[in-house]
Order: C-alpha cells, then sequence, then structure tokens
C-alpha cells in the first residue's frame, strides 16, 4: 500500500519540502529555505525520522552542514562543521560538504560526510561537530587516488559514503578519481574495489583506481549485491566477488549506459533502475535523442526495458545528478527524478508511467523520498 | 576597539546588524573575536588553513589585506565584503 510521502528537496538556489496525501496523488509545497545557499544534499534521519541535515554554501562564503532535530521546524548551524586538520600537508580546504550518511542503526547520533575536495568526515553528535576521518584523509595514498586535477566541472568529490547494514564497520565509498573503495573496519583502513571496472579516459582501460563512480547502491534486501552507475557504464557486483560485471552492455547501444545514478528495488534484488544520459563527443549528458527516459531491469541486468510513457517525445533535454534520482519503499514503489531544469517527475507504479509534479525550481542537486511520518 | 563592517551574506550571524565591534590586532585576531560574539562567522571567511575565501575580501580601512597576519590599528575599520559571486 502507498503511504503519504516527503521528498526532501535540495537545489542550487536552497531547499524545499514536497509532501504529498496518501495515495501520491497531491503534493505541497513548502519552501523555499535558505533560499540562494547551494544545498549539495537534503536527507532525514531514519533512525529518529526527524532530524534533517543540509550540506550547504553560498557563492561568497565557506561550508557549513545546516541542522534540523524537529523536522525541519527549526534549524541551526554545525558549530564544528567538516574541515581537514589546519596544517594539513596538502594545504586542503573543505569547498563543500557533498553527501551526507547516517550510520548505522546501531550507533544513533553518527553521521558521515563526504566533501570536496575528496574527504571523509564522521559526526558521533548529529551533524553537530565533524572529525576529519585521518584513515583515509591522511592516507598514504590519498593523493594518488584524489589528485587535484581530477574532477568533476565543481570540483573533485568524494561523492557517496555506503554503510553495510548488517555491519558498522563495513562501508563503501563512491570516488570521482579512486572508484569504490572499501573499509571493513569503520574506515582506519581502504582498499579500492574497481576489478574490471573500465577507465576509458586513463592510459591503462582497467586500473586499480582512478575510475569515476557516480553511484553506487546497495540492494535494501540483499546488501551484498551492488548496483554501480560509473562514468564508464552500468556494473554490478555480487559479493563476496570482487569483479564488476558490466551490465550495461544489455542496453541499447543508441542509448548507452552512461549516467548519473541507479536506483535499486526496496523489494526485489533483481530490479532496478537507470537514467540514461548522452555519453557521446562532449559528453552532453542529456536524455539521448531529447526523449527522456528510465530503464529498468528485473533480470539482474541481463536485460533492460524503456519506461517513457508521460515524458516528452521530442525536445526533452533532462539532466539528473547523482542524487537526484530516488525512490519511496511503498508498495508500489513510488520514483522520482529532479532536473538541472528544476523539474520533479514522479512515478507511483514503478515506472509504468511518469508525471510532472514540480517546475520552476532552481537546478536540482538532491531528491530524498522519506515516509511523512 | 575596531569597527567592522558585516557584508548582508553574513548578517544571519549578527542578528542583522551591518555594524559591529570586534577586538585584534591583525584580521585573524578580530576574526576570532568576531567568532566568539557570533559563533560560526569566522569559518564563512577564513577556511581551515587561515586563507581568506575566494569569494570573499577583507579591507583594513582602504587597504585589501590578502593574508590573516595583516595588522588592524587600534580603532581602525575592517571591512568585510562578499565579492563577485552570482548566477
Amino acid at each position: 500500500m502507498t503511504e503519504a510521502i516527503q521528498l526532501l528537496v535540495g537545489t542550487r538556489k536552497g531547499a524545499w519540502i514536497y509532501r504529498s496525501d496518501a495515495a501520491r496523488e497531491a503534493w505541497q509545497v513548502e519552501g523555499p529555505m535558505f533560499l540562494g545557499q547551494i544545498v549539495n544534499h537534503f536527507v532525514r534521519d531514519p533512525r529518529d525520522g526527524r532530524t534533517l541535515l543540509m550540506a550547504a554554501s553560498t557563492g561568497h562564503l565557506g561550508p557549513t552542514i545546516l541542522r534540523s532535530t524537529d523536522g525541519g521546524a527549526t534549524w541551526s548551524e554545525a558549530s564544528r562543521p567538516p574541515a581537514f586538520p589546519k596544517g594539513d600537508p596538502h594545504g586542503r580546504s573543505v569547498d563543500h560538504s557533498f553527501w551526507l550518511e547516517p550510520g548505522h542503526t546501531e550507533e544513533p547520533g553518527v553521521w558521515w560526510a563526504g566533501v570536496s575536495p575528496p574527504g571523509l568526515f564522521r559526526s558521533a553528535d548529529g551533524g553537530d561537530t565533524w572529525e576529519s576521518v585521518e584513515g583515509l584523509n591522511s592516507h598514504p595514498q590519498v593523493m594518488d587516488w584524489f589528485p587535484p586535477q581530477g574532477g568533476t566541472p565543481d570540483g573533485a568529490i568524494l561523492n557517496q559514503v555506503i554503510v553495510d547494514p548488517r555491519d558498522a564497520r563495513h562501508m563503501y565509498l563512491a570516488t570521482c578519481s579512486a572508484g569504490v573503495l572499501e573499509t571493513t573496519d569503520q574506515g582506519a583502513t581502504w582498499r579500492p574495489l574497481n576489478r574490471n571496472v573500465r577507465c576509458d579516459f586513463l592510459p591503462d582501460p582497467y586500473p586499480e583506481f582512478g575510475q569515476d563512480s557516480h553511484f553506487v547502491a546497495l540492494a535494501p534486501t540483499d546488501p551484498d549485491r551492488l548496483w554501480q552507475q560509473n562514468h564508464c557504464g552500468v556494473y554490478r557486483l555480487d559479493r563476496p566477488g570482487e569483479r564488476w560485471e558490466r551490465i550495461g552492455e544489455a542496453m541499447p547501444k543508441e542509448i548507452g549506459d552512461i549516467g548519473f545514478t541507479i536506483v535499486p528495488h526496496a523489494r526485489d534484488r533483481d530490479t532496478a533502475w537507470i537514467w540514461p544520459m548522452d555519453g557521446t563527443e562532449v559528453w552532453p549528458r542529456t536524455s539521448p535523442g531529447g526523449r527522456p527516459a528510465a530503464y529498468r531491469t528485473r533480470d539482474g541486468g541481463a536485460s533492460w526495458e524503456r519506461q517513457d510513457r508521460g515524458f516528452p517525445t521530442e525536445q526533452g533535454w533532462f539532466t539528473v545528478k547523482r542524487q537526484a534520482f530516488c525512490a519511496d519503499a511503498a508498495d508500489p514503489m513510488g520514483l522520482y527524478i529532479g532536473t538541472t531544469g528544476g523539474e520533479i517527475w514522479m512515478s507511483g507504479d514503478e515506472g509504468e508511467s511518469w508525471r510532472q509534479i514540480a517546475a520552476h525550481l532552481p537546478e536540482i542537486y538532491s531528491i530524498s523520498a522519506v515516509p511523512a511520518g | 576597539m575596531i569597527r567592522v563592517s558585516i557584508p548582508s551574506q553574513l548578517i544571519a550571524y549578527t542578528n542583522g546588524a551591518t555594524r559591529v565591534e570586534a577586538e585584534g590586532a591583525t584580521v585573524g585576531q578580530a576574526l576570532d573575536d568576531l567568532d566568539r560574539r557570533y559563533p560560526g562567522l569566522k569559518f564563512r571567511v577564513i577556511d581551515e588553513q587561515d586563507r581568506i575565501r575566494r569569494h570573499m575580501r577583507i579591507f583594513v580601512g582602504q587597504d585589501e589585506a590578502r593574508t590573516t597576519a595583516a595588522p588592524v590599528p587600534s580603532g581602525g575599520e575592517l571591512l568585510i565584503f562578499g565579492a563577485l559571486s552570482g548566477g
């Protein structure tokens, strides 16, 4: 059955909350919040259902974390936002926080932040104060993994932190220049996990590290199944295996398997959605042919089906960034995309049909769907 | 005592005040004092390596301060501006 949903929307110019009715038909908007702030990520703590964190900065001011502990009624600023240690040998300073991840369910109050330039930070007090995770930030290979010239148009990023729901010590990172990194000791030590992931912008197309891992998701019902949307294709890895399989090879050649994000099904380990974008020539990163569509696999990536009903059939040049494609956990699942053109589209039937529920927002950076609570 | 001019980007920290006071013999010391009075303000202007952020400009009187070590005379004026960074 469906339930009322909140969409937490972070944009280049502030944040908004969209609230649905129980049928997910009618949506009400609240906002803007922090108009003008660059909000890279806006998430709610699933452990208490009321703590909200935003990764924020502005064109002028340095980065910070904005916090609410009452579901968004009141906000305060982190008293010690993520910052590299003073005197950092590499001269790093945090430009912006990119990803906020609630910690393991057995560690209430723990949060993780991925930042630009790539770095990892941990909070043990609900996001109020943050400490550098030196096991990564001072790793002997940190400048090999995160070279200053590596990275996206907005800078190099540690773009994702993933905590194994079965084991707080087991975590993955998705990064723009070292691919996927794994720890089994909660960040004290790290190793690359990129075997067979292509890197067509380096001399060695299959290096140990160097890949641009756009997004990694664990299958909710099988955390040993990893889905990855990489700069160079769509992959799947079943642990304890080490070798990724390029399941995007089964995509139609005229569409390709380039994109920023991938969404697994809440209950079916074989089902996931991708949002392909044009990766030809100068990498337009728009819907191929101007015809927006999601693609769904229901067999672990062996085959893909196009889902475009409701979207423009021509001249639809959508770009959907890393954190801007998400799902709720209702049955049937709701899927949500946010575009850089400020539109939100949803599907209430697992991608069979889509409709626009918001327009005219600033460039959307992130969408998170949570139960209205 | 130093007179400090606060730009619009930072008035959320000063309860809306655009003119405040601080103490210190350098830009860095003045910002430390401002941060005690208005917690969180300094980090939005100065990064963790004590560099003035790229889109912030700080003047001591008519002279632009390039580092936090720039001296500020007693009774002087510190002007903080948000540089051009729109769009």
